[in-house]
């Protein structure tokens, strides 16, 4: 093992600054070190070393997202980490169009909650630590976006979640909290496992490369056998669902709310989660043949994903944390995401990633602007802060506008791309869940903002519009959110062009489908019907009569149960589960244990003395001192008796010689 | 001449020679009982190359010569040697390679 600075390039065409992207994860890393080791003695303890180098980073990813848009060069440069024999294992970047893109979100999001923080976390108690976590987390992600190969890809990976455990729980001195970060790291660990196998699989696969392109095109060019790509893609999947909360691993996301909003802003819109979406985005060509994207119907990953998103959205009716309907709202949104790659609407995915990061986290921050002021999570707290946070309210209503898929904000254009996918690609089933979870989506969004926003202040104390490093991010978040989508509507459609899944195989060619005013106008009519329907319930409490109450009668109340329960998930995870292993298992174990491993134990010990016993007396003792004491005993007397012969004198000698010369003289007579 | 004459008389001369060696006690007249048993081989190697008529024989007869001529050498060197330490030359008493 050796180290070596071996580079490989292959820009095609001239590449400028895109050959610098490394410095992008680089920068915030060398942030985290930092403000570790002088962040207490800054003058703001440590968070403007992480603003500058996200700050900076950001600067950088604009350059490179232009640089691309330009030349449209793909930088794949990699460099030997180590080396052993032929087998080397290499660290480099691959900026294409989907990771500038990803550059740009995340150092933009990064940025805006590094901002945001500075007023949120005031005072708090490891302030320069969640600094510190939070650069680090920014550079895990970039990373892991940079990464030109699967193991790269896997170290940042973990990297996220490693860090993403110390932000959720980051106010650890409370039960929940460290529990929260526990269940968050053990469920995605659960994924990753998954993950782990499909990368051992794949570099077997692909005849030991772990370079993301080339087995993207071995895949494509069906080098790799179709059972081979379906275990992979399977096992993939499997670190996607964990990391993206798919269904049923969707539960950490909710309890990751433990953690300061900031922080879940960041995970929800720019790292953690959508680090599984990335990986199929990346890894595409293994999941488009793994599980035939092409053939329609209904696949593995498609079916996931479209219960994800209507059951998420489900439970978003019945929470009354604020945070925590945006958790299941992102737990849905990703289920979109999932979904538009399970159907082949490869830039609708990648497209509804990038408009949801902008939305999401505007969401999430204007939550947390209102938690601040109103000192409480509970929507039952709140109540008419529109005239008490005017500027909190325009820019929280933009982002539920834009997550709602109202025309011409963000989420409209990503949303109806999605859906047009499915229909397109074969996918009904999809395309059915998607318009019932934009559905779901307006009306949990609306009652969301009227129970908060409107009506009568039911809290304690007086709220307050927040500093102004709170509201800032927020205006800087609904600018995107609000224009962000037009880039790719009709007659633009910019965003296809730049960020494309291109793995340079001949035959192979993703179709994008441009707008349809039919199904668009379908969506906005249920969208803006979800948004009608809160209004009646949460805001003009115009219900029937007959239905009024209806949640607390027969049927439905026991599906209120069920949502309030969470489909009784975490019962079966925890008490069934964690039970299990708990109880009867660790039982099992024990007994296990005493009887059988202790048994087999002394047994072998047992076995090993008599073994040892017998070794000693009889082959030890008696063959092998039997054998050398007889070597020795017949040395010596054959000794004894040659010794007579050795007189010393020569006559007798010489006597011997002519005897024996005699006795051969006739023996030469008498035998020829 | 037959050659039987002469292989007797080496025969003769070589028994001479064996007896010399086993029997007497004094050094020096053991190695003058080998010289005698070397010169009766000279005699059969010379009588065998005249009656041959091979000139090899010969001329391994003046090696043999030669190497008796130095083996007396070295070997009346050894033996006064042990004169003069011992002050005897006789083969009886100087047993010192006993086992």
């Amino acid at each position: 093992m050796l180290l070596a600075t071996e580079a490989v390039t292959h820009a095609a065409g001239q590449a400028g600054i895109s050959e610098q992207a490394w410095l992008i994860p680089l920068l915030p890393a060398l942030s985290y070190v930092i403000i570790l080791l002088f962040g207490k003695k800054m003058p703001k303890g440590g968070s403007e070393s992480g603003i500058i180098a996200v700050g900076l980073s950001f600067g950088l990813a604009v350059l490179v997202a232009f640089d691309w848009v330009k030349n449209h060069a793909v930088v794949d440069q990699h460099w030997v980490w180590w080396h052993n024999g032929d087998f080397k294992i290499t660290i480099g970047q691959h900026v294409d169009g989907l990771a500038a893109m990803m550059f740009v979100v995340v150092t933009f999001v990064s940025l805006m909650v590094h901002i945001y923080s500075t007023g949120y976390m005031h005072g708090d108690v490891r302030f320069t630590h969640f600094f510190a976590s939070l650069s680090l987390f920014t550079a895990a992600m970039l990373f892991m976006v940079l990464a030109d190969n699967l193991l790269q890809l896997m170290i940042g990976w973990e990297l996220v979640g490693l860090c993403s455990f110390k932000l959720i729980g980051h106010w650890f001195e409370e039960k929940n909290n460290s529990s929260a970060a526990l269940k968050a790291f053990f469920t995605t660990r659960t994924g990753d496992v998954g993950l782990m196998l499909g990368i051992i699989v794949a570099f077997f696969a692909a005849h030991g490369t772990f370079n993301i392109a080339t087995i993207n095109k071995m895949a494509l060019e069906h080098e790799i056998g179709h059972g081979l790509l379906l275990a992979i893609a399977t096992l993939l999947f499997l670190g996607v669902m964990g990391k993206s909360a798919q269904f049923p691993l969707h539960i950490w996301l909710p309890d990751a709310m433990a953690g300061p909003t900031p922080v879940s802003a960041l995970i929800h819109a720019a790292t953690m989660v959508v680090a599984g979406v990335y990986l199929v985005a990346r890894v595409y060509g293994v999941f488009w043949e793994g599980f035939s994207i092409e053939a329609g119907g209904l696949n593995w990953m498609a079916l996931i994903a479209g219960i994800t998103m209507i059951i998420a959205a489900a439970l978003a009716f019945v929470q009354d944390d604020i945070k925590r309907v945006l958790a299941y709202s992102t737990v849905s949104q990703l289920g979109y995401m999932v979904a538009a790659l399970s159907v082949g609407a490869w830039t609708a995915g990648v497209f509804h990633l990038f408009t949801h990061a902008f939305f999401k986290a505007l969401l999430f921050l204007g939550s947390g602007s209102v938690i601040h002021a109103v000192h409480s999570n509970n929507m039952s707290e709140m109540g008419g802060l529109k005239k008490y946070m005017p500027t909190t309210f325009t820019t929280f209503i933009i982002g539920t506008l834009a997550l709602a898929g109202i025309f011409p904000l963000a989420g409209f254009w990503s949303k109806d791309e999605i859906l047009l996918g499915a229909s397109e690609g074969g996918y009904p089933f999809i395309l059915t869940l998607g318009l019932i979870g934009a559905f779901m989506t307006a009306c949990y969004m609306g009652r969301c903002v009227f129970l908060t926003f409107f009506g009568e202040y039911r809290g304690h104390g007086h709220p307050h519009e927040s500093p102004r490093s709170m509201t800032v991010p927020l205006i800087l978040l609904a600018i995107p959110s609000l224009l962000i989508g037009l880039i790719n509507a009709p007659g633009i459609l910019k965003f296809t062009h730049w960020v494309a899944f291109e793995p340079g195989v001949e035959h192979f060619h993703l179709e994008h489908h441009d707008f349809n005013p039919t199904l668009a106008g379908i969506s906005l009519a249920v969208a803006i019907g979800g948004l009608v329907v809160s209004a009646m319930v949460y805001y003009w409490q115009n219900v029937p009569a007959g239905l009024r109450g209806a949640t607390d009668r027969g049927a439905l109340r026991s599906v209120k149960t069920l949502l309030i329960e969470k489909y009784y998930l975490d019962r079966l995870f925890v008490d069934g589960l964690v039970g299990f292993i708990k109880g009867p298992l660790a039982r099992a174990t024990y007994w296990t244990n005493q009887k059988i491993i202790d048994g087999i134990v002394n047994a072998v010990g047992i076995g090993t003395k008599i073994v040892g016993r017998f070794t000693y007396d009889i082959l030890d003792q008696k063959g092998v001192d039997g054998i050398v004491n007889g070597i020795g005993v017949s040395a010596s007397e054959t000794g004894g008796v040659l010794r007579l012969v050795q007189s010393g004198r020569v006559q007798q000698y010489a006597l011997m010689l002519f005897a024996a010369v005699g006795l051969l003289g006739l023996a030469l007579i008498f035998f020829t | 001449m037959p050659l039987t004459q002469f292989m007797l008389l080496s025969a003769f001369l070589f028994c001479t020679g064996v007896y010399g060696v086993l029997a007497r006690r004094n050094g020096v007249l053991v190695l003058m009982s080998i010289e005698l048993m070397l010169n009766a081989v000279n005699i059969n190697l010379v009588a065998f190359s005249a009656q041959l008529n091979d000139a090899a024989g010969q001329v391994f007869a003046l090696f043999v010569i030669a190497i008796a001529a130095a083996e007396v050498g070295v070997g009346l060197a050894i033996v006064l040697l042990i004169y003069r330490n011992r002050v005897a030359v006789n083969l009886d008493e100087i047993d010192l390679m006993k086992g």
